[in-house]
């Protein structure tokens, strides 16, 4: 039975090399690709209900006994991440079917995409510390050949840092993993917090956590490490923006809340109180002051990708049921929106040809549908009650007042504020305003763009009409990470 | 312009590659339980047939090996995964490997394994990626 939980990776990985072999046919490349995404949404949703109603579900790979072999878990925020980077990789795929050149997607676009849902989906479900080093490695491989897809000099040039700064953490987290290797002698990540609880040694295992941190924030996009995203979500199309944007710093996030959950919770005090909450506060900050600096409709996006990261850094540091439920809660509002909006600035780029703030206007005259839409999307990202972006901030900032986190929740506050300046700064800019389009480009029908963008802007308002079980749901998976010992008895089977 | 001669290249090189392939096959064959393996098997494949490229001209070897590397390389990738995936379908764990040993004509005793298809596949995608991306980069300057 558990052998199901390994088809999130295989499908795409055996699909992915079909679609190579037929490299020269696009047409039947998009029908099989998306009839892929769609069953492995379907599948998704299927493994969250069964995870949720008989709890977590452990796979040894090839019969090798946990801890020794590679296991594969699938626990609460597993099975809710990977439905998440499924929705998210569905909608993006169906929007680069109306969006993505001839000549693009000739260069190997849907395989390179399916091979980025095995990176992102093994992450999610890997039980093994070595093992998410190496899905790691297969998400960012194709995410290099994603991000310069096309190679145009301004991609190649950006992209560029961040093949650096990736390679360069990538190196710094093998290191790490040996280090946590020589401390306690395993890599499976239940043993790893076993032994962690029993061997009293603080100082070494903060050195080897802060290490971590450091890999996994320059992944994620947390102060001081952000400077390379906002230039190099610049450059891809659309399509390939909204999945990064959605999808890649939140895989990043995860793997800080899995290790900084299951295995360094031995000096909470120091490491998540003191350091995770510090660097999420800066984060916050610098991300919301670029994205008001900026006058460039994906550039501000990206700049709030980075202050919204802090949101939940910031809950997993003030680490109490609520603030991670609140985290948890806040990923899977930031996925749907942030997706959400990226494709929007691809569709109004698609109508004036520009993702200048400054050369746009009036577009609420001749594309109501999109304006009203992207304004829903907005002020749910700004946090304004009844939708989703009020209930995720909500339980982060009353837990951060609870605990007497009295600054990073003034912070928060602040962020919260500035979010939404910005937002109706797009939505002024480029909604509201004299019209600046021909009158050729007023006729441009956008509606197929809206389509696959329509769940994703029903499922924000959902989360925030229907906030009272999702959280309940949430705040039972920030349970179940926060007493590691149920995700320890589950792999190791004691 | 003289025309360089490369005779004492190419007689080499009809030495060499048959013992570098040779041996690179002995090396996917040992690969499951002593040193080599797929991975090397096929570069070192890919190193012999670079060689064949070097000394006759790409232009030569194309019209002998008609091979599309891209295709190899999707090929190479079907026989990992799907290798992983017939024990699932007799139930087992994803990637449980089998071996057992049978008497063959000619080669006598053999141990048969199924982590040799999965390794052929590794061979496959190394050979034909490593291959695929020298080319690209000699064919660029045209």
């Amino acid at each position: 039975m558990s052998n199901v939980i390994i088809l999130p990776v295989i499908i795409p990985f055996i699909i992915g090399a079909i679609l190579i072999l037929l490299y020269k046919r696009h047409t039947i490349q998009r029908v099989i690709s998306g009839i892929t995404m769609l069953a492995l949404l379907a599948l998704s949703v299927y493994l969250a209900i069964y995870v949720y109603q008989h709890g977590t579900l452990v796979l040894e790979v090839g019969d090798w006994e946990a801890p020794f072999g590679i296991v594969i878990v699938a626990d609460l925020l597993s099975t809710l991440m990977l439905l998440l980077s499924t929705l998210v990789g569905t909608v993006c795929l169906f929007f680069a079917f109306q969006t993505i050149a001839r000549d693009r997607e000739k260069q190997f676009f849907y395989p390179l995409y399916l091979f980025l849902m095995i990176g992102v989906n093994g992450s999610f479900l890997t039980g093994d510390l070595f093992n998410l080093f190496v899905f790691f490695e297969v998400m960012l491989i194709a995410s290099y050949g994603l991000i310069v897809h096309g190679g145009t000099g301004y991609q190649l040039r950006e992209s560029f840092k961040y093949v650096i700064i990736n390679i360069f953490a990538s190196a710094l987290f093998i290191v790490g993993i040996a280090w946590i290797y020589s401390i306690t002698g395993t890599m499976n990540m239940a043993h790893i917090a076993q032994r962690v609880s029993e061997l009293d040694q603080t100082g070494a295992l903060n050195i080897v956590a802060i290490m971590l941190f450091i890999v996994f924030a320059s992944k994620g996009a947390l102060f001081p490490l952000y400077f390379w995203l906002p230039k190099s979500y610049y450059g891809p199309p659309a399509a390939i923006a909204a999945l990064f944007g959605g999808l890649l710093t939140k895989v990043g996030i995860y793997a800080i809340i899995r290790t900084f959950t299951v295995i360094f919770n031995h000096d909470t005090g120091f490491t998540h109180k003191g350091l995770i909450v510090t660097v999420a506060g800066f984060t916050m900050l610098f991300g919301v002051l670029g994205a008001v600096s900026q006058f460039d409709f994906k550039r501000i996006l990206s700049y709030h990708i980075i202050s919204q990261v802090g949101y939940m850094v910031m809950g997993l540091g003030i680490f109490t049921p609520l603030a991670v439920a609140g985290a948890i809660y806040y990923i899977a509002h930031h996925m749907i929106v942030k997706t959400a909006l990226f494709l929007f600035a691809g569709a109004t780029q698609k109508i004036t040809g520009t993702t200048d703030l400054k050369k746009m206007g009036g577009l609420i005259g001749t594309h109501p549908w999109l304006a009203w839409l992207f304004f829903i999307t907005a002020i749910s990202l700004a946090g304004i009650p009844p939708l989703s972006g009020f209930f995720s901030k909500f339980p982060i900032i009353l837990a951060g007042f609870e605990e007497q986190q009295y600054v990073i929740s003034a912070v928060a506050l602040l962020v919260g504020l500035l979010t939404l300046f910005s937002m109706m700064k797009i939505f002024s800019y480029a909604f509201w305003g004299k019209q600046k389009h021909t009158a050729a480009q007023a006729k441009i029908p956008v509606g197929k763009l809206l389509l696959p963008i329509l769940p994703l802007v029903a499922l924000t308002i959902i989360l925030g009409f229907a906030a009272e079980p999702i959280f309940t749901y949430s705040m039972e998976v920030a349970e179940d990470i926060m007493n590691p010992t149920n995700y320890i008895e589950s792999v190791l089977k004691e | 312009m003289k025309k360089p001669n490369n005779m004492m290249l190419q007689t080499l090189t009809r030495l060499i590659i048959l013992i570098v392939l040779s041996f690179s096959i002995y090396l996917l064959l040992a690969g499951h339980n002593s040193p080599g393996g797929g991975f090397i098997g096929g570069l070192m494949t890919a190193s012999a047939i670079l060689i064949l490229y070097l000394s006759f001209g790409l232009n030569s070897i194309k019209k002998v090996i008609r091979l599309d590397y891209i295709k190899i390389i999707g090929i190479g990738l079907l026989f990992a995964s799907v290798t992983g995936v017939v024990s699932m379908v007799f139930g087992f764990p994803y990637l449980k490997q089998f071996f057992d040993y049978f008497r063959l004509p000619i080669l006598g005793e053999v141990e048969l394994t199924t982590a040799l298809p999965f390794d052929l596949g590794v061979y496959f995608v190394v050979l034909a990626s490593a291959l695929a991306i020298i080319l690209t980069i000699a064919e660029d300057d045209k």
